[in-house]
């Protein structure tokens, strides 16, 4: 048996009074890809942001890579991280957003190389070299020196994932990376996301609505409705053969 | 004449602007922090300074500080400077928080997820385009502090208005033409400083997510 | 010696309130005139001849970014020095037009940022339902443009009252100048300066706290994103 890269144990989290996820548990393997559908509202974004430390759980608790995420062992019993510990566990879990969140101020090729000169202590040339393969890699060698403004919604959403990649995270976390695109440009990105996920070394984790995408991607689907995983398999069974009403509901919205 | 004091208007300028941003930095930082005196002291310095004239803390400066601490506070250049440096920070404060946080909040986030720590995300992310926001104002307020400066005539300092005064009062007759030549001056010295803060706007307009 | 004195602060308090009244007069007569001095700018840059909206332009330019102190002494000392034109002012009089101007031109750009604030629409709505041009600005424009601009106006209200103790160089009897002769007749600056400062903050504190409100208001009214910096400065 396989030790699961994350695992959820019970997580709960309420914004306020609203409560947006109610006991979650998951395993993912290592090298695993996971799609997570749901209408809006349902807390899929919420899952992927605690794994990613912007968002802290009310309760439960977040395994990665055998390391508790949100909590610290301190003078024999559990406190929640500080800054110090999430430094030490969030390095192996990389993220693309909706929006991009490319730094504006920074020509693409800059983009890519800060986190590895900074955060990871890369000498210059290196993470240069390392970086400019990545763009290439994504298709977007000739534009290095551009700055994020002079791109595509596609272009950029593809700089966000090399920008990623760089960091050679063992858990990738993409957060509707289409949403915010035209409807022509979805293809070129999706394109590159099926690359990265045939290299196969990295589990990936994609909340998304392009569904035919997730079926051709996913080794797992999981579909979360009002705050718990209603429905979770293999996406021919979640998406062709399930029988759950409000899953056969939820897809219909999208295949009419 | 008036070149005389050249010299007093462009050197108190140059100095209660350096030191009028370097409060404006302190300041607007540390009404950021997470130490609650130290947010409490700093938005006390600043409704005190934007809450009153300059002019009068000015004259606090020059004639109050004196007698209640006993100390001069070395000439009367630097009573200028000051007066008109804290007056500033106190607004420019203002601009430099106002700035940091409008730098949008995904930008953070983006940070976070490539694990730079609080210190690099603020040092490589949020303050290059925070800086970016500022100064536009920056040069609005460059232009403010050039007009502050001519105050210090009203403290024996020997500037542009000063000299205007001396000219006006050995031949009241001049008068229209002597303060009509000391404005020219003073808009001969803001021209470039429009033309700065007309640049700014430009590099301000590229590089910036804000919300 | 001592230093403090609650005796000297009592004595000029009550000396001191006396120029109150000035000051708070002097803010409301020279904001009254910049209010409508500043129509007069929108609408000159507004007549669509090219040099004269370029002359006009670096007029405001150059009153705005020369020191008021100076455009006061020039009014005060100087004007009644002019041939044909000139004529004393009281002191009153030079500080309502001097900071009046000067203020003006910040107020002009004011409307204009309101103006332009306008959805183009609103401008073809008016001409397609034949509005005369009087009409247009009175039922149209202008009661879209100025409610917006409110707080805007709010805070040069505050600006401008921080600016008046400058004609206390030419003489205007307000806060600061009591303050001066007391200090002068007493050679006691501390408690005066004081209290002037006090007076200052007292006011102007609970103002700004208010327009921050309504700017808040108007902002979730209006829909638009909250200001970087409400508190544009025009202080010299």
């Amino acid at each position: 048996m396989i030790e699961p890269i994350v695992t959820f144990n019970d997580v709960h989290k309420s914004f306020g009074d609203v409560k947006v996820l109610k006991g979650i548990d998951l395993d993912i393997k290592p090298a695993e890809k996971v799609a997570i559908i749901g209408p809006s509202g349902s807390g899929k974004t919420t899952i992927i942001r605690m794994l990613m430390t912007l968002e802290q759980p009310t309760s439960g608790d977040i395994i990665v890579d055998g390391k508790n995420l949100w909590k610290m062992e301190k003078k024999g019993s559990m406190v929640d991280a500080n800054e110090k510990h999430l430094r030490n566990v969030r390095g192996d879990i990389g993220m693309v957003f909706q929006h991009f969140n490319l730094f504006p101020h920074m020509t693409i090729l800059e983009n890519c190389m800060t986190a590895p000169i900074h955060v990871k202590n890369e000498d210059k040339s290196t993470a240069k070299q390392r970086s400019i393969e990545m763009l290439e890699k994504v298709g977007l060698g000739d534009k290095l020196d551009n700055y994020p403004s002079q791109l595509s919604g596609g272009q950029k959403q593809r700089v966000a994932m090399a920008r990623a990649l760089v960091m050679r995270p063992k858990v990738m976390l993409f957060d509707e990376v289409t949403s915010a695109l035209d409807p022509e440009l979805v293809g070129e990105v999706l394109e590159v996301i099926r690359d990265i996920a045939k290299e196969g070394e990295m589990a990936m984790i994609l909340v998304t609505h392009e569904m035919d995408f997730a079926l051709d991607v996913a080794d797992k689907v999981l579909f979360l409705d009002e705050g718990v995983i209603a429905e979770q398999g293999t996406a021919s069974e979640v998406i062709e053969h399930s029988t759950n009403e409000r899953l056969q509901s939820f897809l219909h919205r999208f295949r009419s | 004449m008036l070149a005389q004091g050249l010299t007093i208007t462009i050197s108190v300028l140059i100095a209660s602007a350096f030191f009028g941003y370097l409060f404006a930095f302190i300041a607007g930082l540390c009404r950021l922090s997470k130490n609650v005196i130290l947010r409490k002291f700093t938005g006390f310095y600043v409704e005190i300074f934007r809450g009153t004239s300059l002019i009068v803390q000015l004259f606090w400066l020059y004639y109050a500080v004196p007698m209640l601490f006993g100390i001069e506070l070395g000439s009367n250049w630097w009573v200028g400077v000051i007066a008109i440096a804290l007056n500033y920070g106190a607004y420019m404060s203002e601009i430099v928080r106002g700035s940091i946080l409008a730098v949008a909040k995904g930008q953070t986030e983006a940070a976070t997820a490539l694990n730079m720590s609080r210190f690099q995300r603020m040092r490589l992310v949020i303050f290059p385009q925070a800086v970016r926001m500022m100064l536009p104002e920056f040069g609005n307020y460059l232009i403010q502090m050039l007009k502050a400066t001519s105050l210090v005539s009203l403290i024996g300092m020997h500037d542009i208005l000063y000299y205007g005064d001396i000219l006006r009062s050995s031949n009241l007759s001049q008068a229209p033409t002597v303060y009509l030549l000391v404005l020219v001056f003073y808009f001969i010295l803001a021209l470039p400083l429009i033309f700065l803060t007309r640049k700014m706007e430009d590099i301000s307009k590229k590089g910036v997510a804000s919300q | 010696m001592n230093i403090w004195s609650w005796d000297v602060f009592a004595d000029a308090f009550l000396v001191i309130v006396q120029g109150l009244g000035i000051t708070l007069g002097l803010t409301i007569a020279c904001y009254l005139f910049a209010l409508i001095f500043g129509f007069f700018w929108t609408f000159l840059r507004r007549i669509p001849f090219k040099p004269l909206h370029w002359v006009i332009t670096w007029i405001m330019e150059f009153i705005r970014s020369t020191p008021p102190l100076v455009q006061l002494f020039f009014i005060f000392y100087a004007w009644p020095m002019v041939p044909v034109v000139g004529m004393t002012l009281d002191p009153f009089t030079s500080a309502i037009l001097g900071l009046g101007i000067h203020f003006s031109t910040y107020i002009g750009e004011v409307y204009r940022s309101g103006i332009d604030g306008v959805d183009k629409g609103q401008w073809e709505a008016a001409r397609a339902l034949n509005f005369s041009t009087r009409q247009k600005w009175t039922k149209i424009i202008l009661p879209q443009a100025i409610p917006p601009t409110i707080p805007m106006l709010g805070n040069y209200l505050i600006i401008m009252f921080k600016e008046v103790p400058l004609a206390s160089t030419i003489g205007v009897a307000g806060i600061l100048h009591m303050a001066n002769s007391y200090g002068a007749q007493y050679w006691t600056y501390l408690e005066p300066l004081t209290i002037v400062a006090i007076l200052f903050l007292v006011m102007s504190y609970p103002s700004a706290l208010l327009i921050n409100k309504l700017e808040k208001k108007m902002n979730r009214r209006f829909d638009k994103k909250e200001a970087l910096n409400s508190s544009k400065g025009a202080t010299a």
